[in-house]
């Protein structure tokens, strides 16, 4: 086994190309996460049962299957029922929809966070149900939420090569075209080692400092 | 004759299976002062979570302001009040709570004006000279950009009162709004209470354990246990002359534990 720099050099472009997609994917897919998440623990503690259950059962059916199994679904058996969607959309939807339901049971917990006397007060000012999450809940419940949503962010970022396997040519992808038409897997794969370390570091970091700024969640 | 602003007709109240509230009938006029005195879970901070909305009723009639509370008739059929008729409802009453519940993201001025605002489309500017205002009675022009965080127990349960009464509501409730500060601080939120009772013509109900500011303030003491009233009347029959044995024990206890009468 050699280490090859020329080579190094060589492909760096192309897997730099794949690195900029995939820090496309997580961020796309994060915003997916947050919103529809979002959506999910209100819709979840909706006083209305027909609204409730349904979405509970969702939830739990999305967490309770692997997310390669929903990048199939979505990619390659939705199509039969007429949806064809490109694998950059559908492995942001299936990302993001998959790590929305963790992200609401972040949600869950910011939002049960907020004493009920808020609540109270939201209501006895007279505020909509509308206004009281806009205006008195939301507020509050997120920022402590800040360092778990973060965590799951940094969970996203690697897991985006499962999306290779619905042909996004994200770093992963790059990696192994690379390494299949040069027979060289030394290299391509320590790069992709090297990268996703690189960006973990750095988000780690940007953890802490998210943790010290906002404080964790029940604490 | 002027006709009460609130009436409550056999009103009953059941949490699981202890009956808080017991067919219980009462009138308060337009512009009286009332004071619910009693043990705890003799069910009088429940009649203002009622009143507020913010419990359900398990039976019995509310009519606040000549409408009724939890009901509303649609032709000749009467039906539970939907959440835009208790919107509705809402606008009449204010509330003061025991552990003042500011929002504690915004300022004392944002907290006061967010209703305001939100709910009257009052323009922003008039909210906040109006928020000043209520802030001087209060005795907190200073604190208007303070955060609720920097507050002292009283100062915040004052603000709590400026942002109820930003709303101008017909009624107000104020559920042991002292019963949290620290005894120091007890006298200033009373002071801004008594000067309310005397320049405006509000409605008020006090929920209270503070048996000479209730004497004070009261046009009438009604006296609770077990979900129902065992006397009512003015502060000086109550507190000196009460008639019932219930009565007579429930304040030589409170006295025996401290507190003026």
């Amino acid at each position: 086994m050699q280490w090859d720099w020329a080579f190094v050099a060589e492909i760096t472009p192309t897997l730099l190309s794949g690195l900029k997609l995939t820090l496309l994917i997580t961020l796309l897919s994060a915003m997916v996460a947050a919103a529809l998440g979002l959506a999910f623990a209100i819709a979840r503690r909706s006083p209305n049962r027909l609204v409730a259950r349904p979405t509970g059962a969702f939830v739990e059916f999305i967490r309770g299957t692997p997310l390669l199994v929903q990048l199939y679904f979505i990619f390659y058996v939705l199509p039969d029922a007429g949806i064809l969607l490109p694998p950059l959309v559908a492995g942001v939807i299936g990302m993001g929809l998959h790590y929305a339901t963790y992200t609401a049971e972040v949600y869950r917990a910011g939002i049960e966070n907020v004493p009920k006397g808020q609540w109270e007060a939201a209501r006895a000012t007279n505020l909509t149900m509308r206004q009281t999450w806009v205006h008195v809940v939301i507020p509050q419940a997120v920022p402590p939420m800040i360092p778990a949503l973060a965590n799951y962010l940094i969970a996203m970022f690697k897991e985006t090569p499962l999306l290779s396997a619905i042909t996004v040519l994200e770093l992963m992808n790059q990696a192994k075209s690379v390494a299949n038409s040069s027979y060289r897997y030394v290299e391509p794969m320590t790069l992709v080692g090297v990268f996703f370390l690189a960006m973990s570091l750095v988000s780690v970091v940007m953890l802490r400092w998210l943790e010290r700024r906002y404080g964790r969640l029940g604490k | 004759m002027t006709a009460p602003i609130i009436r409550i007709d056999r009103l009953d109240k059941v949490f699981g299976t202890l009956k808080v509230l017991d067919g219980l009938s009462f009138d308060v006029m337009p512009g009286e002062k009332l004071a619910l005195i009693g043990p705890s879970g003799s069910g009088k901070t429940t009649i203002l979570r009622i009143l507020m909305t913010l419990e359900t009723i398990s039976g019995g009639h509310i009519e606040v302001c000549g409408e009724q509370l939890y009901h509303m008739r649609r032709g000749d059929r009467e039906l539970p009040a939907d959440e835009a008729h208790l919107h509705h409802m809402r606008s009449h009453i204010g509330m003061v709570f025991q552990h003042f519940n500011l929002f504690p993201h915004k300022s004392v001025l944002d907290n006061i004006t967010l209703a305001p605002v939100l709910t009257k489309g009052e323009p922003k500017a008039k909210a906040e000279a109006r928020a000043r205002e209520l802030l001087e009675m209060v005795g907190l022009s200073d604190k208007a950009g303070a955060m609720p965080s920097q507050l002292s127990g009283g100062q915040k349960q004052r603000v709590a009162i400026a942002r109820a009464l930003a709303l101008q509501p017909r009624i107000m409730l104020f559920d042991e709004v002292t019963s949290a500060l620290d005894p120091e601080l007890v006298e200033e939120v009373l002071l801004v209470m008594k000067r309310l009772a005397a320049e405006t013509d509000m409605t008020m109900l006090l929920v209270t354990h503070e048996m000479g500011f209730a004497h004070e303030f009261a046009d009438r003491v009604l006296f609770f246990d077990k979900g129902r009233i065992v006397e009512q009347g003015p502060p000086d029959q109550i507190f000196r002359n009460p008639t019932q044995e219930r009565t007579q024990t429930f304040l030589r206890k409170i006295i025996a534990a401290g507190h003026r009468v």
